[in-house]
């Protein structure tokens, strides 16, 4: 497959956002934030675990803490957090199959938990991700970091890292493609 | 899926989906201090018991309650049914006192399905909870979901069912959704506790326990159902219990990962030795708590979706 030009349209009616490098240039910038604003790397450091949201920020926080370890030496644990329990809009679709929840070793309890989605669109799913965390103990902090931002917001939240903020329209689609799920990386616009 | 009425002609896409949330509930929940999810919030879950039950009535309203759900319980005693009110009246009552759900235990075999045409333009899920010589599919389901866990994928698993299958809805469903599962499944029973027109279901015959007992990945003991008997169906307890009780001997002659289950209460003594029941390969505590996870997966493929027209 040619290379495809950044904001080109392909005859499916795709836009790509973000190629590969793009992807994982930004999950490096977003890996040096976090360590930044979270100080984790100092001696009196939080203690900090990631906890992505099935699908795709399961990768992502997995990603996150593999660049988090190569910049700052330090081993961030990894978990999943299954949202789907705690949706408000179950009853507006068919029925959703459920996800993995994994806590990471040691729980939440006094971490600071960053949250990992790929896509901050309406916030509900974010909201639905802090009810279900409060249910598996009390982190002493909640931050979020999300590889796009589409704006949108239906709720007063809002992203501590953002990979890159893509103005869209509401009736469009923005896919995050990830090798882990969809043999390739990138984010397209449909 | 808006009810569940039997486990005879399931989709097996559909029974595995409800396998696979009910894996996922008990992970979420594992280890979790608050063991109660906010899904089903708002919605009422009747439970209408006509005969004795203590674990699936317990079970289903625990997971109604973990799920969030507002659980009422509604026994044939010390409700209207004492007065002589029918089953339809009742349930068009409970229906329009605000059920999303109904579950019913009766001892007539097709209750449930005539509950839930009655019931259709209120548009109330029913789940058949058991019904006489029926069906019991949430039972099948527990099972399922507790050969899943120590056998893996159920495809040409060799399980034999054991006992009294002739007044064994828990047989019944078994046989439907196992065999759905792709799962090769013996009965083993005297002939007289075979029901008619066995031959047509999907399962080998035998009479023989120690014939088949090498070859198992499972079995599944059933409870001699006395109350349901009327009539010389075997000699004695002692020679059921001989015949096909499995014995601290007949548990040697299982292969070493074979499970041993029983759907309860149990007759020890009779169709299972009491050591044999406490053993490690037992699985019985396995499937009561598996049965509530199983319920909670139930009621989430009922009422966490947008209405159907069904």
């Amino acid at each position: 497959m040619a290379p495809r030009q950044r904001g080109a349209t392909d005859p499916a009616g795709e836009r790509e956002l973000l190629s590969a490098g793009d992807v994982a240039r930004t999950v490096a910038r977003m890996a040096h934030q976090i360590i930044e604003k979270t100080a984790l790397d100092a001696p009196s450091a939080p203690a900090v675990v990631l906890m992505g949201i099935p699908t795709r920020g399961a990768p992502l926080a997995r990603r996150l803490a593999v660049k988090i370890a190569e910049f700052s030496g330090v081993e961030v644990p990894t978990g999943t957090l299954d949202v789907t329990l705690y949706r408000d809009d179950l009853r507006r679709g068919p029925t959703r199959p459920l996800e993995a929840t994994k806590l990471p070793e040691g729980g939440v309890d006094d971490k600071l938990v960053v949250l990992v989605d790929d896509v901050l669109f309406s916030g509900r799913t974010i909201r639905a991700a802090l009810d279900a965390l409060r249910d598996h103990g009390r982190p002493r902090a909640v931050q979020l970091a999300v590889l796009v931002d589409r704006g949108h917001r239906e709720l007063p939240i809002r992203a501590d890292y953002v990979g890159k903020n893509v103005p869209t329209a509401r009736t469009e689609e923005v896919h995050v493609l990830l090798d882990e799920f969809d043999q390739r990386d990138g984010v397209v616009l449909r | 899926m808006k009810h569940l009425l039997s486990t005879e002609g399931i989709d097996p896409a559909q029974a595995t989906a409800i396998l696979d949330t009910a894996a996922s509930l008990k992970q979420a929940l594992e280890g979790r201090e608050v063991r109660k999810l906010p899904t089903l919030r708002g919605r009422t879950v009747i439970t209408m018991f006509y005969e004795a039950s203590t674990r699936t009535r317990v079970s289903f309203e625990i997971a109604g309650k973990w799920m969030s759900a507002d659980v009422v319980n509604v026994s044939s005693s010390g409700s209207s049914v004492g007065k002589g009110e029918s089953l339809r009246d009742t349930a068009l009552t409970l229906a329009a006192a605000g059920a999303d759900c109904v579950i019913v235990r009766h001892p007539a075999s097709g209750a449930a399905h005539r509950l839930a045409g009655w019931l259709r333009a209120a548009g109330t899920s029913v789940v058949n909870a058991g019904d006489g010589m029926h069906e019991h599919p949430t039972q099948a389901l527990l099972d399922a979901a507790t050969l899943r866990e120590r056998l893996g994928d159920l495809r040409d698993r060799r399980i034999a069912i054991v006992g009294d299958v002739l007044h064994s809805r828990v047989a019944r469903s078994n046989v439907h959704l196992l065999t759905a599962l792709g799962a090769d499944v013996t009965l083993v029973a005297p002939p007289t506790l075979l029901p008619t027109g066995v031959e047509s279901w999907p399962v080998t015959i035998s009479h023989e326990l120690d014939a088949e007992l090498p070859s198992l990945d499972a079995v599944m003991l059933l409870r001699v159902q006395a109350e349901r008997m009327h009539g010389g169906f075997f000699p004695s307890a002692r020679e059921y219990s001989i015949s096909y009780g499995l014995s601290e001997r007949r548990l040697k002659l299982l292969p070493e990962h074979a499970v041993v289950l029983h759907p309860g209460p149990m007759l020890r003594g009779m169709e299972i030795a009491s050591a044999v029941a406490d053993s490690p390969r037992a699985a019985i505590t396995d499937q009561v708590r598996n049965g509530v996870h199983v319920r909670m997966a139930v009621l989430y493929h009922l009422l966490a979706h947008e209405e159907e027209n069904a």
